[in-house]
């Protein structure tokens, strides 16, 4: 196989007042340009180098042509969050180019495409040019493959100018391309020829450096998609019906993708599992709530705009007390809003998804290592509490790849609720499809395919009693209603316990949950370092556990950060600790970009500091 | 004594009584009520285990009857117009069981057109009724999407719309058994529910069932009187069972036979004109032609045997997937550090 051999090692003595291993770096490209192999070639080499990092596509809802940037972080200390300010810019977009230019922070730089020209107008910073064109004409690529390729001229000469450990791209793209030499070596020829091109022809004169460290040692990268299909996986998903909606694809496209590697039966050779693409959400959930009260660990995913076709099923479902698992990958709305962007704003639409008093159990995985666990523990809960199961996640944990520790087996049993088969009914008394035998609010529930003659009942959206039979006693009514109360108080009791990180001398606190966890750590750390020592909890289900109202009972005040417009969480939490409500104060975001730590410091600073 | 009792109980010791359903509460003499008899019939005749059939419904007087047949077998009544979709689902968890779908005009041809048509291109096996009355029965005798154009209801003027016809729908959208019947005809509903019974993928019956209360006017043409005057039956249609080896004597050239999946066979015997309902190009020309005349058509319209079935393309264990052991679906422990190792 070709090495890239580059002479960077000449520039191992870095002077001081270098920058390494803690700056962004911004490509600004077309989209459908084909510059997605080379910004996770890259994010894959630095992870491989051991520097904590991580790469957020930024992108348009356009297929070919709008501008699109893609952001990569690096941080010695392990931050993950996105930055506000941009230390290295790749220009391969003549449109953006003068806004890129200016987006730079004084001292940056500024690699661009030679064939793009436009004007250098910054003094503040340093600019090298890449015959981008030129080397992916004089390579070997065909034609056809020429605008790919030409991408990797700026990987190559990212690996001369920054540093970057030629071995680790040579990994990087032997993943990507699964082992295939002939991509492989098209590749990394013109990365090699960059590289050079930029030895001889570069002068370094910027301050950002990348060195091997040794701290992503044992983690893994991954999308949040990935592993919320992983997970579900895991915990025995066994039909998935879905309709093809941006952020949420990826992740039953996932279920596809692995599943007949991990539930084809090894002995028979058979699928343990079936997936179906739907006509639309109502039909896709009206599949999943089917399968579900059929006895099988079913489950949907999509966004906002198929949250709310859903609404229908989910009341059904939650009324006739059928288990499902339905994924909501957040985009910002309303409607089709910002498709491509990411967003909070279907908190309080998916709580209370429903008509009537409908509320449900909601998972908030943190990182993707949670959108796994989560992913499998839904099963769980749905089956043992007999209700529709929402996960929450967002685009930017769904889609970009994040570094995040392996994913653990499950380190429970299966659980599969209460079920009754035709052995269960030897000897039972009495039975009642919604009879609450055990004082739980949950009662037994029997499967189609049961044959024994009792097993079987009409399951129905209508008013129904204990024994499934129709009713529009007003009486037996309340009490179906009361008992999907108790059932949900009961639930409760079990939800995943919230995340709580404390710091000596703190006066406050801060609740959030999902995809802000990296910026809301980085921001306390550094509002420690201006004296302000906070608490954090992050909120991992809904409805809340007492730990969630005890946090809340604390502090002077408690500050809820969320991305969207109306505080939706604060909302939440303020009808569960009333007396509390006026020392919970809400701070939202929500422009479609992931939160920054620097915002969060400021809104708090500021709150306190007034 | 002993041979009267005998005589009420079918070849697996089932009486009549284990195929109803609770009493109806649909008005008397709806059309409803005389395809829920004959789907209690139909299934006592063939010996079906009640716990082997799962029924389904969407919303509407008609998708109330689940609840008045099989009260032993298992059933959803699901969301107006969306059963299709529930019963796809429902049927992936044991394809051991025989889904009998109970649907309303409004439910499938107004909400519920567009999961109509995509159950059809799935090839779901599963009988589907449609009991298609022109009205909304539940809410009150609203004009359907099948009303003829012109009819006037009371308190609902005139219907200015053509109509949409349930056959040409399920025939376009590519249904593999196609039949129309009228309730007022209740041995060929029985017979041709036992040969949807018998089908391998969707059985599309379309079922003019008048509702009294609110569109069985004579000149109406979803009433009973409308449906003596004009059905024009394709065939003389009787199912004949794998076990009963019945030699009709048909003269050549006189019918027709289907053969089913099961071994049973449809015995098609020609009453006035040639039809062939394995032949799916000739049958916009019969159905406009019959539109022009007047005519209500009835019978076996089109039938494909040969076409595989949803599950066909799935390749399932044997045993139900809802009977599927923790074992079976949790991958084994070991597997997760290739996963993680595939993680980069
Ligand atoms: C989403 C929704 N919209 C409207 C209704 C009200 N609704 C109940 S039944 C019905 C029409 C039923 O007509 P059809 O399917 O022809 O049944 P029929 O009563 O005539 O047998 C309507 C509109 C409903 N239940 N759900
Ligand atoms: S209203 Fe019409 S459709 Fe409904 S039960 Fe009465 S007769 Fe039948
Ligand atoms: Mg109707």
């Amino acid at each position: 196989m070709t090495t890239v051999e580059t002479k960077i090692q000449s520039n191992k003595a870095i002077a001081s007042g270098s920058v390494v291993n803690d700056f962004s770096i911004s490509v600004a490209t077309m989209n459908g340009s084909g510059s997605q192999t080379s910004n996770l070639t890259l994010l894959r080499a630095l992870f491989k180098m051991g520097i904590p990092v991580s790469g957020k596509n930024l992108f348009p809802s356009n297929i070919q042509g709008l501008p699109t940037w893609y952001t990569i972080r690096v941080s010695k200390d392990g931050y993950l969050a996105r930055t506000e300010t941009i230390e290295v810019m790749v220009a391969m977009n003549a449109t953006t180019f003068a806004k890129d230019q200016a987006a730079l922070v004084p001292g940056g730089v500024f690699f661009y495409a030679d064939d793009i020209k436009q004007a250098i107008t910054r003094k503040d910073i340093v600019a090298y040019p890449m015959p981008v064109k030129k080397l992916a004409k004089e390579s070997d690529a065909p034609a056809s493959l020429r605008t790919y390729v030409a991408n990797m001229v700026y990987v190559g000469v990212l690996v001369q100018m920054l540093g970057i450990n030629p071995q680790r791209i040579e990994q990087a793209l032997d993943f990507h391309f699964k082992g295939k030499e002939k991509p492989i070596k098209l590749n990394l020829d013109i990365i090699k020829k960059a590289a050079e091109w930029a030895e001889e022809n570069l002068q370094k004169s910027d301050p950002y450096y990348l060195e091997d460290l040794d701290l992503t040692e044992g983690q893994i990268m991954a999308s949040g998609n990935t592993a919320g299909a992983l997970g579900s996986i895991y915990g025995g998903v066994q039909f998935v019906s879905w309709y093809p909606i941006t952020p949420a694809s990826s992740l039953a496209e996932s279920c596809i993708e692995y599943l007949p590697m991990l539930r084809t039966d090894p002995e028979t050779g058979k699928n343990t599992y079936a997936v179906v693409q739907a006509e639309d959400e109502l039909a896709a959930i009206g599949m999943a709530v089917g399968a579900g009260w059929g006895g099988l660990r079913s489950m949907t995913s999509t966004s906002g705009p198929g949250i709310s076709l859903m609404t229908e099923y989910a009341s059904m479902a939650y009324y006739a007390e059928t288990p499902v698992v339905i994924w909501n990958v957040q985009r910002m709305g309303p409607s089709t809003g910002l498709p491509t962007r990411t967003s909070q704003g279907d908190i309080n639409l998916t709580y209370y998804l429903g008509h009537g008093d409908t509320k449900h159990i909601v998972l908030l995985p943190g990182s993707v290592n949670e959108c796994f666990e989560l992913g499998w523990k839904a099963f769980d809960l749905a089956e043992r509490f007999q209700t529709p199961v929402f996960l929450l996640s967002d685009l930017d944990m769904g889609m970009n790849q994040w570094m995040t520790s392996p994913f653990k087996y499950p380190d429970k049993e299966i659980d599969r609720g209460k079920v009754l088969w035709e052995e269960d009914f030897e000897g039972l008394e009495i039975w009642g499809r919604y009879l609450d035998i055990d004082g739980d609010g949950i009662p037994y529930r029997t499967l189609p395919g049961n044959r024994h003659s009792q097993s079987g009942y009409f399951a129905r959206g209508t008013g129904h009693d204990e024994f499934a039979n129709y009713t529009e006693d007003p009486d037996v009514w309340v009490k179906g209603m009361d008992r999907l109360l108790l059932k949900f108080e009961h639930a409760r009791s079990v939800m995943p316990q919230p995340e709580i990180v404390k710091r000596k001398g703190a006066t406050i606190g801060v609740i959030a949950f999902g995809s802000t966890d990296p910026a809301i750590r980085e921001a306390i750390d550094y509002m420690s370092e201006e004296d302000l020592e906070v608490d954090y909890l992050r909120l991992r289900a809904l409805p809340v556990v007492d730990e969630v109202r005890d946090f809340i009972r604390k502090y002077e005040h408690v500050y809820v950060v969320e991305m969207n417009r109306d505080g939706q969480l604060h909302q939440i939490l303020s009808l569960e600790v009333p007396e509390r409500a006026t020392h919970l104060i809400s701070l939202t975001h929500n422009d479609g970009l992931p939160l920054t730590a620097t915002w969060i410091k400021g809104a708090i600073l500021g709150e306190e500091r007034n | 004594m002993a041979t009267k009792k005998q005589s009420k109980i079918n070849l697996i010791n089932l009486s009549k009584s284990d195929y109803r359903g609770a009493p109806t509460t649909l008005c008397q003499g709806c059309g409803h009520n005389s395809i829920n008899s004959q789907v209690i019939t139909a299934c006592y005749e063939l010996n079906i285990l009640p716990e082997d059939i799962v029924k389904f419904s969407g919303i509407g007087c008609s998708s109330k009857s689940p609840t008045y047949f099989l009260g032993r077998s298992f059933g959803f009544n699901g969301l107006h117009g969306r059963m299709p979709s529930l019963a796809t689902g429902a049927l992936f968890a044991d394809t051991s069981l025989t889904g009998i779908a109970m649907s309303g005009d409004g439910d499938t041809i107004s909400i519920g057109m567009g999961q109509f048509k995509h159950v059809m291109r799935r090839n779901l096996p599963m009988v589907y009724i449609v009991a298609n009355n022109g009205v909304y029965g539940l809410t009150k005798g609203q004009f359907s999407a099948t009303a003829e154009e012109g009819l006037a209801l009371k308190g609902h003027g005139q219907n200015p719309y053509m109509p949409i016809d349930i056959i040409w729908e399920a025939v376009v959208g590519r249904a593999t058994f196609v039949a129309r019947s009228f309730a007022g005809d209740p041995k060929q509903v029985r017979e041709l529910l036992k040969a949807a019974l018998s089908h391998r993928g969707i059985a599309v019956l379309d079922i003019i069932s008048p509702c009294v209360t609110f569109n069985n006017q004579d000149d109406a043409h979803h009433s009973y009187a409308w449906g003596r005057n004009h059905e024009v039956a394709l065939h003389d249609l009787s199912y004949v069972p794998l076990a009963e080896d019945i030699m009709v004597d048909y003269d050549e050239g006189e019918s027709k036979e289907v053969d089913m999946h099961d071994g049973s066979r449809i015995m098609l015997r020609k009453v006035a004109s040639d039809y062939d309902p394995t032949d799916r190009s000739t049958i916009l020309c019969m159905l406009e032609d019959a539109n022009t005349k007047q005519e209500l058509i009835t019978g076996l319209i089109y039938i494909d045997t040969e076409q595989q079935a949803l599950f066909d393309t799935y390749n399932l264990p044997e045993e139900p997937l809802n009977r599927l052991t923790n074992d079976r679906i949790r991958p084994r422990r070991e597997t997760i550090d290739k996963v993680n190792a595939m993680m980069f």
